[in-house]
């Protein structure tokens, strides 16, 4: 198998990360190293598998949901991008 | 009473139960050797005023009770730390102040212990040589320009170079134990499920597991039983009973059968490694354990298995980091483009990397292909492991298929980079224990490691056998302090 610079494009897209040419290109070359390696794994049938889900084979604990903490205001407003000490403010992300 | 710095946990704990050292004296060692040693830069945040501070408080009124009485430590800046900036080693937490801790870190502190800082790591603890950290590389105390292994490599090396007597570290494919293993140092990678993961920077939510590394077994067993606690903050923490792993500690394993996996021999493993694993063996049977022959068929799809399940968690988790709610962000033309460059200037090469082959393999079309076949052939593993335990108790393995190479000697092929992890991922891939042990040194005199692996939730057991084979090994890290002027 081989990734493309098209598909190299079309997964920069899809993890928002911007990628020039220059870097497409050396991200072309190591996923397609990593992929062969990766490949490997083509040899086995797995038909008759049951993926794994889980490696801990336990059921999730249920627990009665209430407010634990509270009034951290001050501590939760500390990593605001912008200073207000009311809210947090983040640039406008619905056009 | 030799150097504050050069005792074993154990030993500090002792002279500081005994009145002999103050939590401030020992604090002030740690601090002095700390600032003599920038060079290895193994600290991304020193805390050593607030240290201070603290052990003055703790000398005020000490409490002899506690496990870690006022002695200081410095963490793997993966453990979110309340108040105390956490980077995880990338530029796009670089200006992160978590107004939370960690579980793991904070049953430290409900213990006595004093943070001293936060050690580096690879980016988000994705590498194997600490190269990756938007800090810089870390020296190996064991030889200059020596990589100390990773992604806990500033653990590793700020442990051996005698910067914190006892340390953590997490690990998602041998973060602990390769690293312990190429620092002549204990790392311990604990059962799926036995330390919290609340609190802890995200790299890959199934296989990442915080862990002890230190001088012994002994202080292994010790921070083990301390770290290790069920969580209702982290819904895969595994209620189960813990045992006290340093008051159960024995080195009495007779009667032990310890599993020799015949597929843990890779092609181009030097020879010296296949010569430390006999020597192990031996160790192990000097000790009254019964060797037996076993076989772990799927070993070798692990890696490939590995380097999908990884990246696909990680590309989901890293998708928090969008320069919106914290952390770096770049300026952009609009929304989108402000998201592709915060990205593309936030994370390093690697981190992008992984996010790319993670996207990939979780995009429509190619998610049967590769990420449902990797948790099938994932399964095909842990049932390897599911039948040998069924013959022997643990399995004795090389942690590692060779000693510490140079800095950049592996940068720019990720393949190679990625086969230092041949002997650890199947563990978490699994979610089993294990544990490395220093057990010898290459023809440059570097160390190299020996990995006990456990059945899950069975860490009394290899911490036993880790204890008795210690004992035989009686190995010496050579620490030169070269990097102090």
């Amino acid at each position: 198998m081989t990734i493309d610079l098209k598909t190299i494009k079309h997964i920069s897209k899809l993890s928002r990360i911007s990628v020039d040419d220059e870097k497409a290109k050396k991200l072309a070359g190591d996923m397609n190293s990593i992929f062969d390696f990766i490949e490997k794994l083509k040899e086995l049938d797995t038909d008759n598998v049951e993926p794994l889900t889980s490696v801990a084979e336990t059921t999730l604990k249920l627990r009665v949901d209430e407010v634990k903490s509270g009034n951290i205001r001050e501590q939760v407003l500390k990593n605001s991008p912008d200073e207000n000490e009311d809210f947090f403010v983040v640039p406008r992300v619905v056009e | 009473m030799s150097d504050i710095t050069s005792l074993t946990l154990t030993d500090l704990v002792k002279n500081i139960k005994d009145k002999k050292i103050s939590s401030e004296e020992t604090t002030k060692a740690f601090i002095n050797r700390g600032e003599k040693s920038r060079d290895l830069n193994a600290y991304i945040t020193e805390d050593f005023t607030n240290a201070l501070e603290k052990a003055k408080i703790f000398d005020q009124k000490p409490n002899f009770d506690l496990k870690l009485p006022g002695v200081p430590m410095a963490v793997k800046d993966l453990f979110c730390t309340n108040g105390v900036k956490t980077t995880a080693g990338s530029k796009i937490l670089n200006n992160f102040i978590p107004p939370y801790e960690s579980t793991v870190t904070q049953n430290i502190w409900n213990e006595g212990a004093i943070l001293l800082g936060k050690l580096n790591c690879d980016e988000f603890a994705m590498g194997s040589s600490n190269e990756t950290s938007f800090f810089g590389n870390v020296q190996s105390p064991i030889d200059k320009d020596l990589v100390p292994g990773g992604s806990s490599g500033g653990s590793a090396s700020a442990l051996a170079a005698n910067l914190t007597p006892i340390t953590i570290g997490t690990d998602t494919g041998g973060s602990i134990r390769q690293p312990a293993s190429f620092t002549g140092t204990v790392g311990l990678k604990p059962t799926y499920g036995s330390c919290s993961r609340y609190g802890i920077v995200a790299f890959a939510s199934s296989l990442d597991q915080a862990g002890p590394m230190s001088k012994n077994v002994k202080d292994c067993a010790l921070l083990q039983e301390i770290i290790s606690t069920y969580d209702e903050k982290d819904s895969t923490s595994i209620d189960f009973k813990r045992n006290a792993y340093s008051k159960e500690l024995t080195n009495n394993i007779k009667g032990k059968k310890i599993g020799i996996p015949k597929e843990y021999t890779v092609d181009g493993m030097p020879k010296e490694i296949e010569d430390l694993w006999t020597k192990g063996i031996e160790y192990a049977k000097d000790c009254g354990a019964e060797i037996v022959e076993i076989s772990l068929p799927h070993t070798n799809y692990a890696l490939p298995a590995y380097y999908i399940v990884a990246p696909a968690e990680a590309s989901s988790n890293l998708a928090r980091y969008d320069g919106v709610k914290y952390g770096f962000r770049s300026k952009g033309e609009n929304l989108i483009d402000m998201y592709e460059k915060t990205r593309s200037e936030g994370f390093g090469e690697e981190v992008q990397r992984r996010i790319m082959i993670g996207t990939y393999v979780l995009s429509s079309g190619y998610y049967d292909a590769y990420y449902i076949k990797a948790q099938k052939v994932r399964k095909l593993i842990k049932n390897d492991f599911d039948e040998a335990y069924k013959k022997v108790d643990a399995i004795l393995t090389p942690s590692t298929p060779s000693a510490a190479f140079k800095i950049g000697e592996k940068t720019n092929d990720p393949v190679s980079m990625y086969l230092n992890d041949i002997f650890t991922v199947p563990v978490n891939l699994a979610g089993l224990p294990a544990i490395s042990i220093p057990a010898g040194v290459d023809a440059k005199g570097y160390p190299l490691g020996l990995q006990i692996i456990g059945k899950a939730f069975d860490e009394q057991n290899i911490l036993n056998i880790a204890y008795a084979m210690e004992e035989k090994i009686e190995f010496k890290n050579k620490i030169t302090d070269w990097w102090i002027k």
